[in-house]
């Protein structure tokens, strides 16, 4: 059972890894917590539901196109519900966190009045290869999911680091007005950080589709909640404590439901990451406030 | 004792009983579809009575959306402005746990055709229900399943967020711990969740004869297709939640075979059922449910009873609806017990073929 539960844990915390990214990307540019990233991961899921189940076409499309509608999401948010407020003088922080719980909202129950509150059946028949090694039975989508991750991942990480654009954003990041007045367009900068952030929400809710077969409208808001616990598990703004987050929370859910009691599933993972907090109060990769920022 | 005198009094003298009677339903807000089956079935019921003339009723229809407060105010109104001889409904337990004592403390019979919580009858003597307790049904679908598929060992797996399956659970656990069935592990998972894996690669390792499964329809559909395609192939034996066709809508092949228990069947080869069903159909365009069939019944089970009292009298028709026995109505045979609550036998289902058939 070990290793099955192993793969569970792997699967579910590279989902959770992939929605925490987007989370993280934000954040470390805007300094603001994006509470519509959840609901543009399940619009995602559902695009792709709609190309796979309805329509039959094969995954690759689904992912094309629930990247270009997230995308598109991911842009109107930053127009029309990011940028108004930013800069104004007086606004706080907070206005945008609002603003995005009412993009979260309103999501929601757009998507409850297109699909309905109940369960959708995403079907693929690549959902059902799998192979049995030993006693283990591996299903391909879990391998598929974790490859996909990883690519995303080094992908990321490879683009920040060594790409001019990439460099831009690690700057924008370190602080916006400085990165502006070296020439950094960053009113570009941020809308390519929303819809990038963005575009990651809309894969994972496919990776979803195919880990789990089922997805209704309901999903966003508690994958949203995991994914803000990852960062600040993982340290806000580290891009690699994002990843390593969410494959920790990932297995340890599964864990307390193999070894412990699956009653307590969320809540020890939750208490998990309070406890290391208290250890390391800027969460694993993070930096200590004073060189962070500012 | 009154109940007996009722009895012996119930010769028809003629004259038809005329009586007002009560309906506190939801007609707006979030439960408006399980109000609108119930006050369907009522109005079918009310005008194959009143056709036949021995008991004229004039129905008053009070709307609760769903809430206590309003379900007490209907009461309230349809007890001293309309002066009811009694009360059909409230939809939600929780309604007549409001709406059962203002009635029970006025000595107005009042008859719950959808309220299945623990406690309802026993909130006063004039409280009843016809609706089958949670507690009735599992014992049946379990009783059938161990005896079919001689099964020794269980997991039990239940949403422990919701009353309603939380409860359904208990039931399961005392049903399996009577029967002397060992429990491999009890596992447990929230509203909404999507990835019931790790719960049920667990219960797949401690190979167990079967798994006892409390759960609304929409987890508990996802439940079945993720367990099948894991490979765990042993029966499933659902409580209440399972009992709706959205179950198969969301499981697919997935479903067949799950076992669950219910009162209401129309599918079954019975006259009377096939007769409800096609007049049921003409009349709303739409096959009855088990709200509509239970409240069809009730209405019955009323009217019996104020034949049998033989006047619109509150307390007189409290003694003859207590008095019921073997009433033969489209759910079933049916009997109230001494506490006012259901003596009847449920059916046992199970998925064949993507739809719901008799189980044996």
């Amino acid at each position: 059972m070990f290793l099955e539960q192993l793969i569970n844990g792997i699967t579910l915390g590279s989902i959770y890894a992939i929605v925490a990214l987007g989370y993280t990307l934000v954040f470390g540019v805007l300094d603001i917590i994006n509470m519509a990233h959840g609901e543009i991961f399940m619009i995602g899921a559902f695009v792709s539901m709609l190309i796979v189940s309805k329509a039959g076409a094969p995954l690759p499309v689904a992912f094309l196109g629930a990247i270009v509608v997230t995308s598109a999401m991911g842009l109107l948010l930053e127009r029309f519900a990011l940028r108004p407020l930013r800069g104004r003088p007086g606004a706080s922080h907070l206005a945008s966190l609002i603003s995005t719980i009412g993009v979260s909202i309103l999501l929601e129950n757009v998507a409850h009045k297109i699909f309905g509150s109940g369960n959708h059946l995403f079907e693929t028949s690549f959902a059902e290869i799998s192979f049995t090694i030993g006693p283990v039975t591996v299903y391909l989508v879990q391998v598929v999911i974790l490859l996909i991750s990883l690519l995303l991942m080094a992908g990321l990480a490879i683009w920040l680091s060594r790409t001019r654009s990439g460099k831009a954003l690690r700057a924008a990041a370190e602080n916006l007005e400085t990165a502006g007045l070296l020439g950094v367009d960053t009113n570009r900068m941020i809308t390519a950080t929303v819809v990038i952030a963005s575009a990651m929400g809309g894969v994972a809710g496919v990776l979803v589709g195919m880990a789990f077969n089922y997805i209704n409208n309901q999903i966003g808001l508690s994958m949203g909640l995991k994914g803000l616990a990852i960062i600040i598990f993982g340290g806000m703004g580290s891009v690699y404590g994002a990843m390593a987050g969410g494959l920790i929370l990932g297995l340890s859910e599964t864990f307390v439901v193999a070894y412990g009691s699956s009653g307590y599933r969320d809540a020890i993972a939750f208490v998990a990451i309070i406890v290391i907090l208290l250890i390391k109060p800027q969460g694993l990769f993070g930096q200590t406030p004073a060189d962070a920022r500012r | 004792m009154g109940a007996e005198k009722a009895k012996k009094t119930a010769a028809p003298k003629g004259a038809p009983v005329k009586a007002k009677i009560g309906v506190i339903s939801i007609i707006t807000g979030q439960g408006a579809a399980y109000g609108e089956a119930i006050t369907n079935g009522i109005k079918l019921a009310r005008d194959e009575v009143n056709a036949k003339g021995e008991v004229l009723v004039d129905l008053k229809i009070e709307d609760s959306s769903g809430k206590q407060e309003q379900a007490l105010a209907a009461a309230q109104k349809l007890i001293n402005s309309e002066k009811v001889v009694a009360i059909i409904g409230p939809t939600l337990s929780n309604e007549m746990f409001a709406a059962g004592p203002e009635a029970n403390a006025s000595g107005v019979p009042i008859m719950g055709t959808s309220t299945t919580a623990k406690g309802i009858p026993q909130i006063g003597k004039f409280v009843f229900r016809n609706s089958m307790p949670e507690s009735q049904a599992i014992p049946a679908s379990v009783g059938a399943a161990v005896k079919k598929y001689n099964i020794r060992k269980v997991a039990l797996l239940y949403g422990n967020d919701d009353a309603f399956t939380k409860s359904g659970f208990d039931t399961m656990k005392e049903v399996s711990e009577k029967l002397k069935l060992k429990i491999l592990t009890i596992q447990e998972f929230q509203k909404g969740q999507a990835d019931y894996k790790a719960q049920l690669t667990k219960i797949a390792s401690l190979k167990p004869d079967a798994v006892f499964c409390s759960a609304l329809y929409n987890e508990g559909g996802v439940i079945l297709a993720q367990a099948r395609k894991m490979g765990l192939k042993v029966p499933f034996v659902g409580g209440n939640g399972f009992n709706s066709p959205k179950v198969i809508d969301i499981a697919k092949d997935a479903a067949e075979g799950l076992i669950v228990a219910t009162p209401w069947f129309g599918e079954k080869n019975d006259p009377k059922v096939k007769a409800f069903v096609a007049k049921y159909e003409k009349a709303y365009g739409k096959k009855p449910d088990q709200f509509a069939a239970q409240a069809y019944d009730a209405f019955y089970i009323m009217t019996n009873a104020l034949k049998a009292a033989g006047a619109a009298d509150r307390g007189k028709l409290r003694d003859a609806l207590a008095a019921t026995r073997n009433f033969q109505g489209v759910v079933g045979k049916f009997s109230f017990d001494a506490e006012r609550d259901v003596v009847m036998t449920p059916s046992v289902l199970t998925v064949k073929n993507g739809k719901f058939a008799i189980f044996n």
